[in-house]
């Protein structure tokens, strides 16, 4: 056991640390880019504060194409684009960008989703109270669904940390490289193991950490 | 004072038009303690919100202390409304704002100073009598208190005018009555005109100082709560009454009354 974790444990360390940054950062850069499109998603939906069917069809086209290309074919299909915006294709930076890109289209959809279960009635009382648009999106529908948006973002979390097990396609590192390179090219199974067992424990850390936050922030 | 000239509303569905309103002339003045009555379906809560134009009227004009209000927009739009009260039938608070964020919310809309809001909510809290809870959660808190802490939300920013959709018709006899009685003082003692919408008679009986009866989109009746009561004049206010000839109780099924003789 000691002598596994001195030939392994620096790499494992490692291994959690680029999966943490890749995750982490990719999670905050699809927030950035699908929370706007998701409440602009929610707004001009039919019935929403501001209809607009031509927009909001092309909205839903839009992220329903970009929810629906795999993930490692998306990931080598944008290698231009990712080598524009951070000048490589390759290790943690290189990873983070398809991330994002993979990622912003499913938070726009579940950012919708949150901002339309908001009870219509809260909006029509806002409205009542001669309170605008933008006053609504912030104070009405942000801040009810708020414990729902942080349920999305512990889902949208987990899925980010299981697509980064593919970086290591581009060099990027991770735990899922290290399972796959130990363990599925090498025939390493305690080493993918420990891999894996990792990744459970951090999945699940996080997605209770997202549980316990969405149920102390609700007043329901 | 409110007037309602010639007021109809028609919604364009795929299935055709449906007829909401139908030229409805109505005039509130100011300290009235007004009541509509109707069935569900007769058009009453599509009424109240032309009051402040949470819908749009599509024939005739509303004038509100002699202004037409009608095609207001945007900023105007929003300063009218702030300054007509409204209450609902599902209370309708914030369930992620404490009572007193809930009160402070019209005020936070017209970005008035923080602590002068503060301080303004929990007047408005003790005038309801629900200081202590300004702390707590809606979900905390009973259907009579929720109706309490709305009506002091729609006082806030002091209106001449509130509209009461269907306030009481969540809650049990009891505590109906205690909204009830709260509204009345409102109406007396800080002189806020009321427009009460309700299906119930009694309601309309204990608080109104002038009732119109609306059926199919129309006012079929209208005057004091008197004459209402003891003179009706229509078949539809006999019926609701229950002195129709062909009796009240079938009135429960749905009260589809075109071409009832009025």
């Amino acid at each position: 056991m000691a002598e596994f974790f001195d030939n392994y444990g620096a790499l494992l360390a490692q291994g959690t640390i680029d999966t943490l940054v890749m995750t982490i950062a990719s999670c905050i850069f699809a927030y950035v880019i699908g929370l706007p499109l998701g409440i602009w998603f929610a707004v001009t939906a039919p019935g929403g504060l501001k209809p607009n069917t031509a927009v909001n069809t092309v909205l839903g086209w839009i992220i329903n194409i970009g929810r629906s290309i795999p993930f490692i074919i998306l990931l080598v299909a944008i290698i231009p684009f990712t080598r524009l915006v951070v000048g490589t294709s390759l290790g943690v930076p290189g990873a983070v960008v398809p991330l994002t890109v993979a990622a912003a289209p499913f938070v726009a959809r579940i950012v919708e989703q949150s901002l339309a279960e908001v009870d219509k009635d809260l909006i029509e009382a806002a409205h009542s109270f001669g309170s605008s648009n933008a006053q609504i999106v912030v104070k009405v529908l942000l801040k009810e669904s708020l414990p729902s948006l942080v349920r999305g973002a512990a889902i949208t979390f987990v899925n980010l940390f299981g697509y980064s097990a593919m970086a290591g396609t581009v060099g990027a590192g991770g735990l899922g490289d290290i399972a796959i390179r130990y363990g599925y090219q090498r025939f390493q199974g305690d080493v993918m193991l420990a891999a894996v067992i990792l990744c459970v424990v951090l999945v699940q850390v996080f997605q209770s950490l997202g549980d316990w936050l969405a149920r102390s922030i609700d007043k329901r | 004072m409110i007037e309602l000239k010639d007021v109809g509303k028609v919604y364009n569905a795929s299935d055709g038009d449906h007829r909401a309103l139908d030229h409805i002339n109505l005039t509130i003045a100011d300290g009235d303690m007004f009541g509509i009555i109707g069935e569900s379906g007769a058009g009453k809560s599509t009424l109240v919100r032309h009051l402040n134009l949470l819908e749009r009227p599509t024939e005739g004009r509303v004038i509100i202390d002699g202004v037409d209000i009608t095609d207001f927009q945007g900023k105007e739009l929003r300063e009218l409304r702030a300054s007509i009260g409204m209450i609902f039938q599902n209370f309708s608070l914030f369930q992620q704002r404490t009572v007193l964020q809930n009160v402070m919310f019209p005020l936070e809309i017209r970005r008035e100073p923080k602590a002068q809001n503060a301080e303004r909510a929990h007047e408005l809290l003790r005038l309801v009598n629900l200081d202590d809870k300004a702390k707590r959660y809606p979900s905390e808190l009973s259907g009579g208190q929720k109706q309490r802490v709305a009506s002091a939300r729609a006082l806030a920013n002091n209106p001449r005018y509130m509209l009461c959709d269907e306030a009481t018709s969540a809650l049990d006899s009891r505590t109906t009555m205690q909204v009830l009685d709260l509204l009345a003082d409102i109406n007396a003692n800080l002189g806020v005109t009321m427009v009460l919408i309700t299906h119930s008679l009694a309601v309309a009986r204990r608080v109104c100082n002038r009732i119109a009866v609306i059926d199919s989109g129309h006012i079929v009746e209208e005057g004091t709560t008197d004459e209402v009561f003891t003179n009706p004049q229509s078949e539809v206010t006999r019926e609701l009454l229950g002195w129709g000839s062909d009796s009240a109780s079938d009135r429960a099924d749905g009260g589809d009354s075109e071409g009832g003789e009025r």
